[in-house]
């Protein structure tokens, strides 16, 4: 059998439904001493407690809903996710159209908890639900000599008002290596905190790999393709030197923009302090054999 | 006429009125700030709220001449309060960035010389010192002409501070080229006028 990740993290660590759903009414004080409580010593020592629902879904980057944090949250519910549709192509055994349904009668379904680092210096801990990559990859078949996996997001311009501007290349896309597609811990998350996965956060299926920097899992996925050939990425296109297509999260490799050694985890409020980032963003044992021998400077 | 009849009204308003109205934000957002009411990530709320609330008072201040130039709407006498507020929140800007978001002493200063959006931006600030300084009625009288030579630093500093806003965010976004077209149209505004004074 395939090796399976094991998360370090169990259902104890994750902050329950009803303390982050009471958390607002609470006085913020009573609700940081309740957490605690309930989160208990496990996620505290590793320092892995999972963001609220409030903070998982009230800050992101997903520009064709706007550029402001703020935009994906408020827009991103005139996006409909259903029916939906991904095309899976290029080298694969049965390309051809899946609808979502189908592919989720398919998958197993589930729970990962995953430090996620953006490259703008912010983090969060999601739990995220969903099923790993190579299971999709598996169930199309892939072809030999395919070495590439590119993705694409939904570009729908009348129900994504931050795509009337030329902000990126629209659509949005992003590509894997093989390996790294195949990677167990690599993901399409559908769900967060055991709810289907909000708008905002990319549904009805997005593509998680914690050890990227956050654009590299990309949101509302419509498109894959097995390629042999480096794909195009979106950020990559805007910028090459300062978004490079393996995008690890690397604390040594300073963006032209910030610097990568550290980060600020969203929820520590106004007084916050910074945290050191880890090298592949914590998951060095899993992922730092797929590029042994690779200038990571270089390769960024 | 309206303007006459607005200057009238202006003429009442006291200056300190306007330091203490746009006194009253930032201890109001930085209160919002440690209660939520910023959204989840407040320091990087506090610190653009400050840094776009400058770059605006910016604008305000470019605007009087071409003001009363063009409109004989007169707010002179609210000038040095706008710049000395100006100068108030981009220091407040400064302030935020440095304590609560960068933190670390030498990030701070690898920030400073290797990020052109933050290099750009410290020098706008340094360039505000001398001005800030001398916004009182005896550095007026003490520099004499030389005091409007240096306080047109500030066209200086407005494009940079244009320029900062305009680097900084990612992918190609209207809202920071909005401000510059502002600025350098105020700018552009001074100048025509001049040669046609002199023709005159």
């Amino acid at each position: 059998m395939a090796y399976r990740w094991e998360s370090d993290l169990t259902d104890d660590d994750v902050t329950p439904l009803s303390s982050f759903i009471n958390r607002r009414q609470i006085m913020a004080g009573m609700a940081g001493m309740g957490l605690g409580a309930i989160a208990g010593p496990v996620g505290a020592a590793a320092g892995l407690d999972p963001n609220t629902w409030e903070e998982i879904t009230s800050y992101n980057n997903f520009y064709e809903f706007g550029t402001s944090k703020q935009d994906p949250a408020k827009y991103a519910h005139q996006m409909t996710t259903s029916p939906w549709k991904v095309t899976i192509d290029g080298m694969v055994d049965r390309p051809g159209e899946y609808s979502f349904s189908d592919i989720m009668s398919k998958m197993k379904i589930e729970k990962r908890i995953y430090r996620f680092r953006c490259v703008e210096t912010w983090s969060m801990v999601v739990p995220w639900n969903g099923f790993e990559l190579a299971d999709l990859l598996n169930m199309v078949g892939v072809k030999s000599g395919a070495k590439y996996v590119s993705f694409e997001t939904l570009l729908r311009p009348s129900e994504m008002p931050g795509t009337r501007y030329n902000v990126l290349a629209w659509p949005y896309v992003e590509g894997l290596r093989l390996d790294e597609a195949m990677n167990p811990l690599t993901i399409m998350a559908t769900g967060i905190y055991n709810k289907p996965i909000p708008n905002q956060n990319g549904a009805p299926l997005r593509l998680v790999v914690p050890w990227k920097y956050g654009y590299k899992s990309i949101k509302s996925i419509v498109k894959i393709t097995l390629t042999d050939i480096q794909p195009p990425t979106s950020w990559g296109r805007y910028s090459t030197n300062e978004y490079g297509f393996y995008s690890n999260v690397n604390p040594e490799v300073n963006h032209p923009r910030w610097s990568q050694a550290s980060e600020k985890r969203i929820g520590g409020g106004l007084l916050a302090r910074k945290m050191p980032t880890l090298m592949f963003n914590g998951y060095e044992k899993e992922v730092a054999a797929m590029y042994k021998g690779m200038d990571l400077g270089k390769y960024h | 006429m309206v303007v006459d009849r607005l200057n009238g009204w202006l003429r009442r308003i006291p200056v300190w009125a306007v330091y203490l109205a746009l006194s009253l934000p930032p201890p109001i957002l930085l209160y919002m700030g440690l209660t939520g009411g910023l959204g989840v990530e407040p320091i990087e709320a506090l610190e653009h709220e400050l840094g776009e609330r400058g770059l605006q008072l910016l604008i305000v201040g470019l605007a009087i001449t071409p003001m009363r130039r063009y409109l004989g709407l007169n707010l002179i006498k609210f000038r040095r309060a706008i710049g000395v507020m100006t100068f108030v929140y981009i220091s407040l800007h400064l302030l935020v960035w440095l304590v609560l978001d960068v933190q670390i002493l030498n990030e701070i200063w690898a920030d400073i010389l290797k990020r052109p959006y933050i290099t750009i931006g410290m020098l706008a600030f340094v360039l505000m010192i001398p001005l800030a300084a001398t916004s009182n009625n005896w550095s007026v009288r003490r520099l004499g002409s030389k005091w409007r030579t240096l306080h047109k630093l500030v066209y200086g500093i407005a494009i940079l501070g244009a320029l900062h806003f305009v680097l900084l965010v990612k992918g190609f976004q209207i809202e920071p080229l909005i401000y510059m077209a502002i600025i350098l149209g105020l700018l552009a505004l001074r100048f025509p006028k001049k040669r046609r004074r002199v023709v005159a």
